[in-house]
């Protein structure tokens, strides 16, 4: 009797696909269990984000910011809004910086929340998602007192923020904050020291520091590998320097230690909701500046200038001088980077946006290979991609 | 004519009737507790990921599974083009047959069993092996990838934990030198079997685990990877058939558990008092508290990966329990205890 030919199995992974995470399409050629080629296919949930913002004033832009990473909204927002005031050269007060950093905070929060407690059903923990949710409709219910909205947030604007903090904000988000790091240890019981959640995500999806800078990881990923690289330190923006705080680092660039990254950065992302909600300074939360921020409504009513100011930035916008600019902000997923090009109109000449998540996902046939089935949902899980910034 | 006839009854027809009676006095019981163990399932669950469960079709939620039964039966069955459509009809029947047949050996107290039969042990290995056909038959023949997949590592993972389970049972019944399980509770009227096999206890239990696809074992069922696994193209009565069959052997199983381990329906202590409570009722007591640790485990634990599954059974369950059995021998051996 011969020996059998045996060929590999090819299984279309997604793109509805309850691990997917959206609308990963993910070709798989098996060799048994185990994974001998990952092929990801991208671009179901492409909407041509980049080419409508050609389209939009700058302010028009800022919600399709929201529609990226749909899980931190407003650290998006973040980049572009930065960029546009780096060419502007807009200086934002002190209150409107602080509230954006606390914002991103919590941005950071919701989304390590949602990455890692799905991870943990990715790879069978059923619990952990369901606590997890619980916090994160409190921090959305924080967004909506904000902004009206709990989740695509257009809160941020060119030159500060939108609204002021309404009144006994601050210190419900303290409480929560003092509150928070019992539900973290919670889920740490559950989870951290698990034999079958070890035994599950150490040492697979292996990335060294060498092969995280050559695929271009940033954020708790590359964190993870062990490269204590966090724009938030290495280039400090709004007012990040003026806070105190740890980047964790990771040792082997496995899944395990991609959890471990991201369940201390937030404890340490509490740490700064807490500095930022006790050091909030008085003053204006936007630039006075009527040619980039519209004038408060009252004024409207009174003087025929700030009237015309009005009219002129809700429907021409505002003009931003010919420059470019590169600017990058730390997004809980990574380096998230907006390159805006003016050229001294209404509206962006182009505006090339760098979403970390595409750059995990391009690894993710590095990082399975050799490793079984249920190892790749465990990647895909702890890379924490989403597709709205993946596919634009 | 009429003693022709009257022959006829006493003979075939009466006892005929009546072990239909008796029949469907242990499966109405069973499937309403089926019913009822995922209404269970779902407030444990609920009340440990701190939300509620159902609490909508009728009080507190209870008329929920019978809502879902209904549902379930209304629904149409879907019939893949691709799929060996005989074979994909069977295999949900035999899996949902296997799994009621297998209570015919179950006392539910002193004689009250349907069959007494002197190799009870025997039968319930014996049925509980055959459960793996229902489950490769629907994987190969819903002809889909992932299907078959959770099909596969269904059939490799119950043998694999069958063998360890065979081993605890032979080191039980040389305990007891009965393989007739009336005579293995009565054999725990002084000692339940936990006690003295207390490891054992815990390898059943996690091979039940694994044996009936619960979490942290339910690979074959795998949403994060396998979707459904080998269910993932049935609908509605096929696939509640699947689901009835699934959750009466998570029953069998904490059933197993407590007539080997725990006196089946002794009271714990030999005390008047307690033992004024009905045997079957202290047996289904001890099935619900068998089968609260299989919910807890669901909540609490995250699901093994296929060769670690592998690993667990053969090379940790098996060798510790083919030890446990010589040890058992030996010990009986040579104390003088080894029953007549």
């Amino acid at each position: 009797m011969g020996e059998a030919k045996s060929h590999n199995y090819t299984i279309n992974l997604g793109p509805q696909h309850p691990s997917a995470h959206g609308v990963l399409r993910l070709v798989l050629e098996m060799s048994g269990e185990v994974v001998e080629r990952a092929d990801p296919h991208i671009g179901l949930l492409h909407r041509g984000t980049e080419k409508l913002i050609e389209h939009k004033t700058y302010q028009q832009a800022t919600p399709y910011f929201d529609r990226l990473d749909y899980v931190g909204t407003m650290n998006q927002e973040h980049a572009f809004v930065l960029a546009a005031e780096k060419l502007l050269g807009v200086v934002v007060p002190p209150r409107g910086q602080m509230i954006r950093t606390l914002y991103c905070e919590i941005g950071r929060v919701l989304n390590h929340i949602l990455n890692i407690t799905a991870y943990v059903m990715d790879v069978g923990g059923m619990t952990p998602i369901l606590w997890g949710f619980e916090e994160r409709e409190k921090l959305m219910a924080f967004y909506e007192r904000v902004c009206g909205a709990r989740l695509h947030a257009n809160y941020f604007r060119v030159g500060g923020v939108a609204f002021d903090l309404p009144a006994g904000l601050l210190e419900d988000i303290a409480t929560w904050a003092a509150a928070f790091p019992k539900v973290l240890d919670d889920i740490e019981t559950l989870v951290t020291e698990n034999r079958i959640f070890k035994q599950r995500t150490v040492d697979i999806g292996i990335v060294s520091r060498e092969q995280a800078l050559d695929w271009g990881f940033s954020g708790p990923n590359l964190r993870a590998s062990g490269l204590a690289w966090d724009l938030r330190k290495a280039q400090p923006y709004e007012c990040y320097a003026d806070l105190d705080f740890d980047i964790p680092v990771g040792k082997h660039g496995d899944c395990y230690d991609r959890y471990l990254v991201r369940m201390a950065e937030m404890r340490e992302s509490v740490k700064l909701i807490r500095q930022c909600a006790a050091k909030m300074p008085g003053g204006p939360c936007k630039v006075e500046d009527r040619k980039v921020s519209p004038p408060p409504r009252a004024e409207m009513k009174r003087s025929m200038e700030a009237l015309i100011h009005h009219f002129k930035l809700f429907t021409e916008g505002f003009h931003v001088p010919a420059g470019e600019t590169y600017t990058a902000v730390e997004a809980p997923k990574g380096e998230f980077a907006v390159y805006l090009v003016s050229d001294g109109t209404n509206k962006p000449y182009r505006c090339k946006i760098r979403a970390p998540g595409y750059a995990h996902l391009q690894a993710l046939e590095m990082m399975t290979k050799g490793h079984m089935l249920a190892d790749v949902v465990a990647v895909i899980g702890s890379i924490d991609i989403v597709f709205g910034e993946i596919d634009r | 004519m009429a003693s022709l006839f009257l022959e006829l009854w006493q003979a075939y027809l009466w006892p005929l009737i009546l072990i239909i009676l008796k029949i469907v006095a242990i499966v109405v019981p069973l499937l309403v507790a089926v019913a009822y163990l995922t209404y269970a399932e779902r407030k444990v669950i609920a009340a440990m990921q701190m939300r509620k469960g159902p609490n909508v079709v009728g009080p507190f939620g209870l008329l929920q599974p019978i809502a879902d039964g209904f549902k379930l039966f209304l629904k149409e069955t879907i019939l893949p083009t691709a799929s060996n459509k005989v074979v994909y009809l069977i295999a949900p029947m035999l899996t949902f047959f296997l799994a009621l047949v297998a209570w015919a050996v179950i006392p539910f107290d002193e004689g009250i069993v349907l069959a007494d039969i002197n190799v009870g042990v025997l039968y319930l290995f014996a049925i509980s092996s055959l459960g793996v056909y229902g489950i490769i038959m629907a994987g190969w023949a819903s002809n889909s990838k992932y299907a078959f997949l959770g099909g596969l590592r269904s059939a490799a993972q119950m043998v694999s934990y069958e063998v360890s389970i065979g081993f605890v049972l032979i080191s039980i019944l040389l305990t007891v030198g009965s393989l007739n399980l009336s005579d293995v509770v009565m054999a725990q009227k002084k000692m339940w079997f936990i006690l003295p096999h207390l490891p054992l206890f815990f390898i059943f239990l996690i091979s039940g685990l694994a044996e009936t696809n619960r979490s942290p074992f339910d690979l074959p069922e795998a949403e994060a990877e396998l979707v459904a696994g080998y269910n993932v193209e049935y609908s509605a009565m096929p696939f509640a058939l699947f689901f009835l069959g699934e959750y009466a052997n998570m029953i069998l199983m904490s059933a197993m558990t407590s007539i080997l381990f725990l006196g089946g329906w002794l009271p714990p202590f030999n005390l008047a008092m307690l033992a004024w409570i009905p045997g079957p009722i202290w047996f289904a007591l001890k099935i619900a508290f068998v089968l609260f640790i299989f919910l807890w485990v669901r909540a609490t634990f995250p699901r093994y990966r296929y060769d670690q599954l592998m690993r667990l059974g053969w090379k940790v369950f098996l060798p510790f329990s083919l030890a446990w059995l010589v040890i058992t021998a030996g010990v009986l051996q040579f104390t003088g205890l080894v029953p007549k």
